[in-house]
């Protein structure tokens, strides 16, 4: 491991994580993870069901801890500066963090409150994404794609530099997954940073995407 | 500081939307207190005795029946993974979130304790005390609520855990709440218990948002 002087001399930027474990329960899921995320690329985690990849991701956003090494941001280790993590950070997990109850507007509204940013172009994310017509519904009333799609939504207008999406093109249809290809590529030639899980391809443009294969999944 | 305000008008909205869940820990609220007059007969003395007590202990259950939704859903839901991943201090958001719960589900009961008093003949002094002493005593019993909420978040049928782990926190509210009450009632100063009340609630608000955003993420690992 290099010494933490040389580190600072580097200025090492973006998502790193060393040597991590990941369990889930009494089950070790993978060991000895390294890796770094860098502004313009895009890390794809593939690799069968129940390997660890959702693990991962909720590991390197802070929402586990991991069992052993550590994640570091912009070369200071995450525990120590969740919240600067977290300004920076635009997480999509499976469950979709949506308000059965409000419609679409509502929600996103709040997530922009949420994140801090501020929610001028939420008309124009939502005619992008095709919801003008559900925008007013409650969600309860949306259809499984049509909730991914606010979900993607909260995430490309939060203007955070690093997004973390666990399995993005899941629900949506041929047109969408192209659409949502061709705002990854923006985001990433804008320097922004993507870290998702996918078992189709993905779309991004080959030199900056580095695909992790995790191994495993042993009963 | 306007985070805290957002957090509760969205929560406020969301309560709205569906005011029927509100409803139930209020009709069972109505409901309990209207059973012991029943219950007791006409004996005035025996109901102006246990009254206080009585709504008291109502309030303390009605109030437990609404908690086990306060993080249930937004766990399920994955809301409480976005609260949990942005930037401002997640004890401020979750306090917002307590307080949304304690103006829907505990101001109700409140306001209607000094009207259930009177099935108890609970003299007017006693029915004032009674408003007062809840409405200082509640805010506690959402605080704590909510950090049993957070523990019990990520668990199938936890609602007899929630019961267990809130209910022996909440006997020194119940105790002062009952007892001011009744003192008033019996035409004495409640300076004494009121004051330890206020203390009780103090010393929450500063304690358990802290233990609420520690209870939230220990769930969410």
């Amino acid at each position: 491991m290099s010494n933490a002087s040389s580190d600072n001399l580097r200025q090492p930027t973006g998502l790193e994580w060393r040597q991590l474990a990941l369990w889930r329960g009494d089950r070790c899921l993978q060991k000895n993870l390294n890796g770094h995320l860098q502004a313009g690329h895009a890390i794809t985690l593939r690799g069968p069901n129940g390997c660890g990849k959702t693990t991962l991701i909720r590991t390197l956003c802070g929402l586990t801890e991991p069992e052993y090494g550590e994640v570091l941001w912009n070369g200071t280790a995450v525990r120590l500066q969740r919240a600067e993590l977290h300004a920076q950070l635009a997480y999509a997990g499976h469950r979709a963090g949506l308000k059965d109850e409000l419609t679409p507007r509502e929600n996103l509204h709040f997530a922009a409150r949420l994140s801090g940013s501020d929610d001028n172009d939420l008309a124009e994310i939502i005619s992008a994404l095709q919801l003008q017509g559900c925008a007013d519904l409650p969600v309860a009333h949306l259809s499984a794609g049509q909730k991914r799609r606010v979900t993607l939504a909260r995430v490309l207008s939060s203007g955070k530099p690093l997004w973390l999406m666990d399995e993005p093109f899941t629900h949506l249809d041929q047109a969408g997954r192209e659409w949502l290809s061709e705002r990854f590529n923006q985001h990433l030639r804008a320097n922004g940073m993507l870290l998702l899980a996918a078992h189709q391809d993905t779309g991004l443009e080959a030199h900056r995407e580095r695909v992790l294969e995790l191994q495993g999944g042993e009963p | 500081m306007s985070i805290f305000f957002a957090v509760i008008k969205h929560d406020l909205a969301m309560a709205f939307r569906r005011w029927s869940d509100l409803a139930m820990p209020l009709v069972f609220f109505v409901i309990v207190c209207t059973l012991f007059p029943l219950a007791l007969g006409q004996d005035k003395e025996l109901l102006q005795a246990v009254g206080p007590g009585a709504i008291w202990v109502a309030a303390l259950l009605a109030t437990l029946l609404s908690l086990n939704t306060l993080f249930r859903e937004d766990f399920d839901d994955g809301s409480l993974e976005q609260l949990a991943l942005s930037e401002h201090p997640l004890s401020v958001l979750l306090l917002g979130k307590t307080a949304a719960h304690w103006l829907v589900a505990e101001v109700p009961l409140v306001l209607l304790a000094p009207l259930l008093a009177l099935g108890f003949d609970i003299p007017a002094a006693g029915r004032e005390a009674l408003l007062l002493t809840l409405l200082i005593g509640t805010p506690t019993l959402s605080l704590l609520g909510s950090v049993g909420a957070a523990l019990t978040a990520g668990l199938r049928r936890a609602s007899g855990l929630l019961a267990v782990l809130i209910l022996p926190l909440s006997v020194p509210v119940l105790i002062f709440g009952a007892r001011s009450a009744d003192l008033a009632a019996r035409g004495q100063s409640i300076e004494g218990p009121l004051l330890l009340l206020g203390g009780i609630t103090v010393l929450a608000l500063t304690l358990t948002p802290f233990a609420t955003a520690a209870a939230v993420r220990v769930t969410l690992d």
